[in-house]
């Protein structure tokens, strides 16, 4: 056999990969869920910081801030852990799919929140006065006026916020869940060939590569032109 | 919930080893920055030439390590290696790994440093008599670097928390060290500490930065 043959038979493997196709697709699954789980609450819960902060209550906001310090100072690999093989100790016991998705989610809540409000607060103090003015409530200026606004400047710092703690779903493995690498990685250890963890990495690439692509997209379109 | 979170007892015994994790984690980030601002410097100076054979495939390295899970290349390294040959240890692994992912991130923030620079600045010095080499040595980085500082700090927080994921490859920096003395005394407090340890390190930076942001966002309009 020529180097070259006994590379393929090695690194992919066709027999290996038509049996473990199914596990790493059942992986695809799962990132795909975690990802979507992530995202959702994440922005989501990071938004609703970012108007609670608009309310300008200080003790409020100063706990806003810690939370949002904290969440971007800790490695997500260590609110996992912590998460996953610290709770039980005092109680409730997430599972590995939870700790994640939970950790994950404060993180991208954390910076979300720090980049609405950063969007929020570009918004020149005229535009809140002559709107009030007008006779639109708070409510009303925050949503028509301010917030569309602020969106269209948020949205280049916060889709690559958004792909980099996405991708951060592989960190799953940890403590077991069984998304792609995790899947990929008992493939490999049962099969003795690292044919499945290249089918990892090219599931990988499947699914973030065109995000990254689209990202890139969306940077441009919404830049503000100079 | 305090005598399993914050063990006075065991934090003594614990703090040996988390210290050893510390100063291996700060060792690490010691080598790992440099190495990502090495390799993203070398792509920024390689998109500056801009021609489409150099421009294109620098494009889709760039994405392509912005798109791989930056655990999954180092288990690639880690575990995929030794069936070719290859035997590298975690250190090792950890190493290649953040010089291809955190690299391409310095990447992108130099290239647009670069780009923020002015071209009649490079056609101003150029005309000086200052080589093209020159030129961007003298007076396009340093304004470059300036402008992307931010980013930059940013990214770099982004490393050295990154650098948690050596645990996986058993290199002994702090993460790696809480939960070995997590299963010797069957306690999560070691990992309380580690916790405690990075918010600590990384706070002052994290503050810093949230100034920064806030400002140069605003600014922008």
């Amino acid at each position: 056999m020529s180097g070259w043959d006994k590379f393929v038979e090695t690194f992919f493997n066709a027999k290996v990969m038509w049996k473990y196709l199914p596990d790493i697709l059942s992986g695809m699954v799962v990132t795909i869920e975690l990802a979507l789980l992530i995202i959702v609450t994440g922005l989501g819960a990071g938004l609703a910081l970012a108007l609670l902060r608009s309310l300008a209550i200080r003790p409020l906001n100063w706990l806003i801030i810690f939370i949002v310090d904290l969440f971007r100072s800790l490695p997500p690999l260590v609110i996992i852990v912590l998460m996953y093989f610290g709770l039980p100790y005092a109680g409730p016991a997430p599972s590995g799919f939870v700790s994640t998705w939970l950790s994950l989610a404060f993180v991208l809540m954390a910076f979300s929140e720090e980049i609405f409000w950063a969007g929020i607060t570009s918004i020149p103090k005229g535009q809140w006065e002559a709107s009030r003015s007008t006779g639109l409530s708070f409510g009303q200026t925050l949503f028509n006026v301010v917030l569309p606004q602020a969106f269209r400047l948020t949205i280049p710092p916060l889709t690559n916020r958004t792909i980099s703690i996405t991708k951060g779903t592989a960190l799953g493995t940890v403590v077991a869940v069984t998304e792609i690498l995790g899947q990929a990685s008992s493939a490999m250890s049962n099969s003795y060939n690292p044919s499945p963890l290249m089918m990892g990495a090219a599931a990988y690439v499947v699914l973030f590569l065109p995000v990254v692509v689209a990202a890139r997209w969306i940077e441009a379109k919404f830049a503000w032109k100079r | 919930m305090i005598e399993a979170f914050f063990n006075i007892e065991i934090m003594k015994a614990a703090w040996p080893i988390v210290l050893t994790g510390l100063w291996n984690t700060i060792l690490l980030s010691l080598i790992v920055v440099p190495l990502g601002l090495f390799g993203g410097l070398i792509l920024a100076l390689l998109a500056s030439i801009r021609h489409p054979l150099v421009r294109w495939p620098l494009m889709a390295w760039v994405d392509f390590f912005r798109a791989f899970p930056p655990l999954v290349l180092l288990v690639l390294l880690f575990a995929g290696l030794p069936f070719a040959g290859l035997e590298l240890d975690g250190f090792a692994c950890v190493a290649i790994a953040f010089f291809l992912n955190t690299g391409s991130y310095y990447g992108e923030i130099f290239r647009a440093g670069i780009d923020s620079v002015p071209g009649g600045q490079v056609e101003a010095a150029r005309s000086t008599g200052l080589s093209r080499m020159q030129a961007m040595r003298y007076v396009v980085l340093p304004q470059a670097v300036r402008n992307v500082m931010p980013d930059l700090l940013s990214n770099t927080l982004e490393v050295v928390k990154l650098t948690s994921l050596g645990s996986v490859v058993a290199v002994p920096e702090l993460l790696y060290e809480a939960r070995q003395a997590q299963s010797i005394t069957y306690n999560p407090t070691p990992i309380v500490m580690a916790a405690v340890i990075y918010f600590l390190l990384l706070w002052p930076l994290v503050r810093l930065l949230s100034r920064l942001e806030n400002r140069a966002l605003a600014g922008r309009r």
